[in-house]
Protein backbone atom coordinates (compact mmCIF):
# COMPACT_ATOMS: atom_id res chain seq x y z
CA UNK A 1 0.00 0.00 0.00
CA UNK A 2 2.89 2.60 0.79
CA UNK A 3 4.64 1.47 -1.98
CA UNK A 4 1.47 2.01 -4.59
CA UNK A 5 1.16 5.83 -2.55
CA UNK A 6 4.40 6.36 -3.33
CA UNK A 7 4.07 5.42 -6.70
CA UNK A 8 1.69 7.54 -7.37
CA UNK A 9 2.79 10.58 -5.05
CA UNK A 10 4.30 13.33 -7.16
CA UNK A 11 8.08 13.59 -5.89
CA UNK A 12 8.70 16.51 -7.85
CA UNK A 13 9.18 19.74 -6.89
CA UNK A 14 5.76 21.42 -6.63
CA UNK A 15 5.08 24.73 -5.06
CA UNK A 16 1.35 24.43 -5.10
CA UNK A 17 0.73 24.33 -1.79
CA UNK A 18 1.83 28.04 -1.57
CA UNK A 19 -1.52 28.45 -3.69
CA UNK A 20 -4.27 30.07 -1.78
CA UNK A 21 -1.69 31.20 0.40
CA UNK A 22 -0.70 35.03 1.10
CA UNK A 23 2.85 35.91 -0.31
CA UNK A 24 5.75 36.57 2.43
CA UNK A 25 7.35 39.12 3.65
CA UNK A 26 9.94 40.64 0.78
CA UNK A 27 12.99 43.68 -0.15
CA UNK A 28 13.42 44.20 -3.42
CA UNK A 29 14.86 47.09 -4.80
CA UNK A 30 13.30 49.27 -7.50
CA UNK A 31 15.76 50.44 -10.44
CA UNK A 32 13.74 53.78 -11.26
CA UNK A 33 13.44 55.09 -7.45
CA UNK A 34 16.29 52.79 -6.15
CA UNK A 35 14.14 52.69 -2.88
CA UNK A 36 13.43 49.35 -1.21
CA UNK A 37 10.23 47.97 -2.29
CA UNK A 38 8.74 45.94 0.82
CA UNK A 39 5.23 44.01 0.67
CA UNK A 40 3.64 46.88 2.44
CA UNK A 41 4.36 48.95 -0.44
CA UNK A 42 2.09 46.55 -2.75
CA UNK A 43 -1.47 48.59 -3.59
CA UNK A 44 -4.29 46.80 -3.14
CA UNK A 45 -6.48 47.38 -6.03
CA UNK A 46 -4.75 45.25 -8.87
CA UNK A 47 -3.92 42.09 -9.74
CA UNK A 48 -0.44 41.57 -9.79
CA UNK A 49 1.91 39.28 -11.22
CA UNK A 50 5.65 38.72 -10.07
CA UNK A 51 8.14 37.90 -13.20
CA UNK A 52 11.44 36.49 -12.20
CA UNK A 53 13.28 36.81 -15.23
CA UNK A 54 17.29 37.59 -16.48
CA UNK A 55 18.31 39.05 -20.14
CA UNK A 56 21.07 35.52 -20.05
CA UNK A 57 17.99 33.38 -19.72
CA UNK A 58 16.65 32.10 -23.32
CA UNK A 59 13.53 30.79 -22.16
CA UNK A 60 12.70 34.31 -20.55
CA UNK A 61 12.91 36.07 -24.36
CA UNK A 62 10.51 32.90 -24.90
CA UNK A 63 7.65 34.45 -22.71
CA UNK A 64 8.47 38.32 -23.49
CA UNK A 65 5.61 38.62 -26.31
CA UNK A 66 3.25 37.52 -23.75
CA UNK A 67 4.42 39.58 -21.26
CA UNK A 68 4.27 42.45 -23.38
CA UNK A 69 -0.23 41.41 -24.22
CA UNK A 70 -0.56 40.53 -20.46
CA UNK A 71 1.13 44.74 -19.88
CA UNK A 72 -2.10 45.83 -22.15
CA UNK A 73 -4.69 44.58 -19.02
CA UNK A 74 -5.93 47.36 -17.44
CA UNK A 75 -6.29 45.46 -14.05
CA UNK A 76 -3.18 44.01 -14.08
CA UNK A 77 0.35 45.11 -12.95
CA UNK A 78 3.53 43.73 -13.93
CA UNK A 79 6.37 43.32 -11.27
CA UNK A 80 9.38 42.36 -13.08
CA UNK A 81 12.42 40.45 -11.11
CA UNK A 82 15.28 40.77 -12.60
CA UNK A 83 17.20 37.68 -11.10
CA UNK A 84 20.96 37.56 -10.70
CA UNK A 85 21.67 39.83 -13.81
CA UNK A 86 23.77 42.53 -14.85
CA UNK A 87 21.49 46.03 -14.62
CA UNK A 88 23.13 47.27 -17.83
CA UNK A 89 22.26 43.71 -19.41
CA UNK A 90 18.65 43.89 -18.27
CA UNK A 91 18.01 47.34 -19.43
CA UNK A 92 19.44 46.87 -22.95
CA UNK A 93 17.20 43.57 -22.87
CA UNK A 94 14.20 45.69 -22.04
CA UNK A 95 15.47 48.44 -24.85
CA UNK A 96 15.98 45.75 -27.39
CA UNK A 97 12.47 43.56 -26.64
CA UNK A 98 10.19 46.35 -24.78
CA UNK A 99 9.71 46.66 -21.46
CA UNK A 100 6.31 44.74 -20.23
CA UNK A 101 7.02 45.74 -16.44
CA UNK A 102 4.97 48.07 -14.07
CA UNK A 103 7.97 47.96 -12.01
CA UNK A 104 11.18 46.67 -12.12
CA UNK A 105 12.73 45.59 -9.50
CA UNK A 106 16.12 43.87 -9.03
CA UNK A 107 17.50 40.84 -6.80
CA UNK A 108 20.87 41.32 -7.56
CA UNK A 109 22.10 37.63 -4.87
CA UNK A 110 18.44 35.91 -5.59
CA UNK A 111 18.15 35.09 -2.28
CA UNK A 112 15.12 37.67 -1.86
CA UNK A 113 13.22 35.43 -4.93
CA UNK A 114 13.53 32.31 -2.02
CA UNK A 115 11.27 34.11 0.25
CA UNK A 116 8.75 33.65 -3.09
CA UNK A 117 9.91 30.09 -3.02
CA UNK A 118 11.30 30.53 -6.54
CA UNK A 119 14.28 27.89 -7.85
CA UNK A 120 14.84 28.70 -11.23
CA UNK A 121 13.92 31.39 -14.10
CA UNK A 122 11.28 32.30 -15.70
CA UNK A 123 8.57 31.67 -13.20
CA UNK A 124 5.72 34.06 -12.90
CA UNK A 125 3.29 34.27 -9.37
CA UNK A 126 -0.46 35.57 -9.56
CA UNK A 127 -1.50 37.50 -6.92
CA UNK A 128 -5.12 39.07 -6.09
CA UNK A 129 -5.86 42.12 -4.38
CA UNK A 130 -5.47 40.66 -0.80
CA UNK A 131 -1.81 39.34 -2.14
CA UNK A 132 -3.00 35.75 -2.10
CA UNK A 133 -1.37 33.24 -4.56
CA UNK A 134 -3.38 32.70 -6.84
CA UNK A 135 -1.38 30.82 -9.64
CA UNK A 136 2.45 29.73 -10.14
CA UNK A 137 3.80 29.27 -13.55
CA UNK A 138 6.99 27.66 -13.61
CA UNK A 139 8.77 27.43 -17.35
CA UNK A 140 8.03 30.46 -19.72
CA UNK A 141 4.78 31.67 -19.98
CA UNK A 142 2.75 30.97 -23.15
CA UNK A 143 -0.11 31.65 -24.95
CA UNK A 144 -2.40 29.48 -22.90
CA UNK A 145 -1.16 31.39 -19.82
CA UNK A 146 -1.72 34.34 -21.43
CA UNK A 147 -5.38 33.39 -22.08
CA UNK A 148 -5.80 31.96 -18.53
CA UNK A 149 -4.24 34.68 -17.12
CA UNK A 150 -6.58 37.00 -18.95
CA UNK A 151 -9.90 35.26 -17.74
CA UNK A 152 -8.62 35.24 -14.32
CA UNK A 153 -8.09 38.69 -13.87
CA UNK A 154 -11.07 40.04 -15.74
CA UNK A 155 -13.99 37.90 -14.61
CA UNK B 1 38.94 -4.20 -7.59
CA UNK B 2 41.79 -1.32 -6.29
CA UNK B 3 40.88 0.63 -9.10
CA UNK B 4 37.00 0.90 -7.87
CA UNK B 5 38.22 1.98 -4.69
CA UNK B 6 40.39 4.64 -5.97
CA UNK B 7 37.71 5.96 -8.17
CA UNK B 8 35.10 5.47 -5.19
CA UNK B 9 37.52 7.48 -2.98
CA UNK B 10 38.54 10.53 -5.38
CA UNK B 11 34.66 10.46 -6.31
CA UNK B 12 33.93 10.95 -2.81
CA UNK B 13 36.87 14.03 -1.97
CA UNK B 14 34.76 15.70 -5.03
CA UNK B 15 31.63 15.87 -3.86
CA UNK B 16 33.55 16.75 -0.51
CA UNK B 17 35.35 19.24 -2.11
CA UNK B 18 32.12 21.82 -2.61
CA UNK B 19 31.30 21.95 0.40
CA UNK B 20 34.65 21.96 2.24
CA UNK B 21 36.46 24.97 -0.16
CA UNK B 22 34.28 27.47 1.49
CA UNK B 23 35.08 27.84 5.19
CA UNK B 24 31.04 26.42 6.14
CA UNK B 25 30.76 25.80 10.08
CA UNK B 26 30.01 22.29 11.12
CA UNK B 27 26.53 23.42 11.67
CA UNK B 28 26.29 24.41 7.76
CA UNK B 29 27.64 21.71 6.76
CA UNK B 30 24.83 19.33 8.80
CA UNK B 31 22.10 21.86 7.39
CA UNK B 32 23.38 21.95 3.71
CA UNK B 33 23.47 17.94 3.84
CA UNK B 34 19.59 17.64 4.93
CA UNK B 35 18.47 20.03 1.95
CA UNK B 36 17.84 18.38 -1.02
CA UNK B 37 19.32 20.60 -4.09
CA UNK B 38 15.44 20.72 -6.08
CA UNK B 39 17.62 21.18 -9.41
CA UNK B 40 19.95 18.10 -9.04
CA UNK B 41 19.06 14.35 -9.69
CA UNK B 42 19.63 13.23 -5.67
CA UNK B 43 22.19 15.62 -4.89
CA UNK B 44 22.10 17.81 -1.37
CA UNK B 45 23.27 21.14 -1.67
CA UNK B 46 26.35 20.24 0.37
CA UNK B 47 26.96 18.27 -2.83
CA UNK B 48 26.35 20.83 -5.53
CA UNK B 49 27.97 23.51 -6.71
CA UNK B 50 24.57 24.61 -9.36
CA UNK B 51 23.18 28.23 -8.55
CA UNK B 52 20.24 27.20 -6.67
CA UNK B 53 22.17 25.72 -4.34
CA UNK B 54 24.62 28.11 -4.05
CA UNK B 55 21.95 30.84 -2.91
CA UNK B 56 20.10 28.55 -0.61
CA UNK B 57 23.64 27.89 1.10
CA UNK B 58 23.50 31.59 1.16
CA UNK B 59 20.49 31.98 2.96
CA UNK B 60 20.49 29.41 5.31
CA UNK B 61 24.26 30.79 6.21
CA UNK B 62 22.60 34.13 6.47
CA UNK B 63 19.89 32.43 9.13
CA UNK B 64 22.66 30.68 11.00
CA UNK B 65 24.04 34.71 11.50
CA UNK B 66 20.74 35.99 12.26
CA UNK B 67 20.39 33.38 15.26
CA UNK B 68 17.79 30.84 13.30
CA UNK B 69 18.46 27.19 14.79
CA UNK B 70 18.60 24.05 12.52
CA UNK B 71 14.76 23.27 12.80
CA UNK B 72 13.14 26.90 12.05
CA UNK B 73 16.05 27.09 9.07
CA UNK B 74 14.39 23.76 7.66
CA UNK B 75 10.90 25.07 8.66
CA UNK B 76 11.55 28.09 6.36
CA UNK B 77 12.85 26.15 3.59
CA UNK B 78 9.72 23.90 3.55
CA UNK B 79 6.99 26.72 3.83
CA UNK B 80 8.45 28.45 0.68
CA UNK B 81 9.64 24.52 -1.14
CA UNK B 82 7.77 22.07 0.62
CA UNK B 83 9.03 19.21 3.06
CA UNK B 84 10.44 17.45 -0.34
CA UNK B 85 13.34 19.71 0.23
CA UNK B 86 14.26 18.42 3.67
CA UNK B 87 15.82 14.91 3.27
CA UNK B 88 14.32 13.86 6.76
CA UNK B 89 11.33 14.93 7.12
CA UNK B 90 9.63 16.87 10.06
CA UNK B 91 7.23 14.88 12.19
CA UNK B 92 3.88 16.29 11.55
CA UNK B 93 0.32 14.48 10.81
CA UNK B 94 0.92 13.84 7.21
CA UNK B 95 4.65 12.70 7.82
CA UNK B 96 3.98 10.30 11.00
CA UNK B 97 2.89 7.10 9.04
CA UNK B 98 6.32 7.49 7.29
CA UNK B 99 8.01 7.37 11.06
CA UNK B 100 5.62 4.91 12.64
CA UNK B 101 5.01 2.55 10.36
CA UNK B 102 8.64 0.85 10.15
CA UNK B 103 8.42 0.54 14.24
CA UNK B 104 5.08 -1.16 13.60
CA UNK B 105 6.19 -3.60 11.13
CA UNK B 106 9.04 -4.63 13.88
CA UNK B 107 7.10 -4.85 16.76
CA UNK B 108 4.70 -7.03 14.31
CA UNK B 109 7.49 -9.16 13.40
CA UNK B 110 9.23 -9.49 16.65
CA UNK B 111 5.32 -10.80 18.32
CA UNK B 112 5.00 -12.47 15.20
CA UNK B 113 8.91 -14.62 15.74
CA UNK B 114 7.53 -15.09 19.49
CA UNK B 115 4.44 -16.58 19.23
CA UNK B 116 5.65 -19.27 16.22
CA UNK B 117 8.70 -19.83 18.42
CA UNK B 118 6.50 -20.54 21.67
CA UNK B 119 4.10 -22.73 19.49
CA UNK B 120 7.22 -24.75 18.12
CA UNK B 121 8.40 -25.38 21.73
CA UNK B 122 4.76 -26.31 22.51
CA UNK B 123 4.85 -28.75 20.01
CA UNK B 124 8.06 -30.51 20.85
Amino acid sequence: MIFFFGLTNNQKYDTRDNVGKQISEFELTSVKSNNILTKSDLDRSNFKLFNFWASWCPPCKDEHPFLMKLNKIDKLKIYGVNFKDDTKSAKKFLIDLGDPYDHLLLDETGKSSVEFGIYGIPESILIDKNLIIIKRYIGPINNKDYEEINSLVTK
Amino acid sequence: MKKIILYLLILNLLSLNSVMSQNFSQLEIKIFKNIRCLVCQGQSIADSNSDFAQTIKSVVSDKISQGKNEKEIYNFLSSKYGDWIVYKPSLNIPNLMLWVIPYLFVMFGVMFFLKNLRKNRQNK
